[in-house]
């Protein structure tokens, strides 16, 4: 096959896979509401839910991760873990956005934009 | 195996180690785990395309394997195994169709890389929260494999080698 044909194949994959990045942002990455819980789950199991509206600190996994809430935004204050990747990743404050500490298994999701109206309208 | 083919093997994995070395000292320039340049990528493509499939395998794996040893933190392994072995599936797979060149080859392997770690990521934590960073990754996989491949390909074409 001559070099313009590969060329075009090439770029016809980089099309479908950005087409697919979009399609997936739209799904899942696009985050437009502010979330009402910061849900942490430890190992797939959800073991608390801090309202996002509330201020406060807390220790998670009995100690192995702080979680911080203020003005809506939520994110790792400390960690026991080497990486640290989990407090690098930031506040977080939108309805879908997660922080994770992997070594602990550990996540916090923002969630329930929309379960707030739910929970007013029915 | 010729003696020569092992020999150079052996200096492939150590580029990318080096590679991995060099990438593991540039911090991290976005609050999302998982987006890097894949640097080593360029000596698993590199191996592909003049050593042949079965070559890259090796060469990739053993480079997992001693990289997350060196400077991994313990899960470090599971993740970098998932992406690395879903990565190579994909690249040789779609060499093997003969339509695509390297460029095409390596932005596969970056996404499928970054595809297979979440996808670990998702099964170790015991949930699909982790899907957020999907599209994020994904578009990161892409930039990252049209560099890398770019790279890869000069690399192929100017190095002379029979094996």
């Amino acid at each position: 096959m001559d070099r313009r044909k590969r060329l075009l194949m090439d770029v016809l994959l980089i099309a479908v896979l950005l087409a697919l990045t979009g399609i997936l942002y739209f799904q899942y990455g696009k985050t437009d509401e502010a979330g009402t819980w910061a849900v942490v789950r430890v190992d797939g199991r959800e073991v608390a839910r801090y309202a996002m509206d509330q201020n406060g600190v807390y220790p998670l996994n009995g100690g192995t991760n702080v979680l911080a809430i203020d003005k809506g935004e939520a994110w790792i204050q400390e960690a026991d873990c080497p990486d640290h990747v989990c407090m690098l990743m930031g506040k977080i404050s939108m309805s879908g956005q997660v922080i994770t500490c992997l070594p602990n298994l550990l996540t916090v999701t923002v969630e329930g934009g929309e379960q707030l109206v739910d929970m007013i309208t029915g | 195996m010729k003696t020569k083919k092992v020999t150079v093997m052996a200096l492939t994995i150590a580029v990318a180690m080096i590679l991995s070395f060099v990438e593991s000292q540039i911090p991290a320039f976005v609050a999302i785990p998982g987006v890097k340049m894949g640097l080593a990528n360029i000596a698993v493509v590199f191996a592909l395309y003049k050593l042949g499939w079965k070559e890259a395998a090796v060469v990739s794996l053993i480079r997992v394997f001693l990289v997350s040893l060196l400077f991994g933190t313990g899960a470090t392994l599971f993740y970098s195994v998932a992406g690395a072995v879903l990565s190579l599936l994909g690249m040789i797979g779609l060499k093997a169709t003969g339509l695509f060149s390297s460029v095409a080859v390596s932005v596969t392997g970056g996404v499928l890389h970054n595809v297979g770690q979440i996808g670990m990521a998702c099964f170790l934590l015991g949930t699909d929260v982790l899907r957020y960073y999907l599209p994020f990754l994904m578009f990161s996989g892409i930039l990252a494999g049209v560099v890398i491949g770019v790279l890869a390909a000069i690399l192929v074409m100017r190095i002379k080698l029979e094996v």
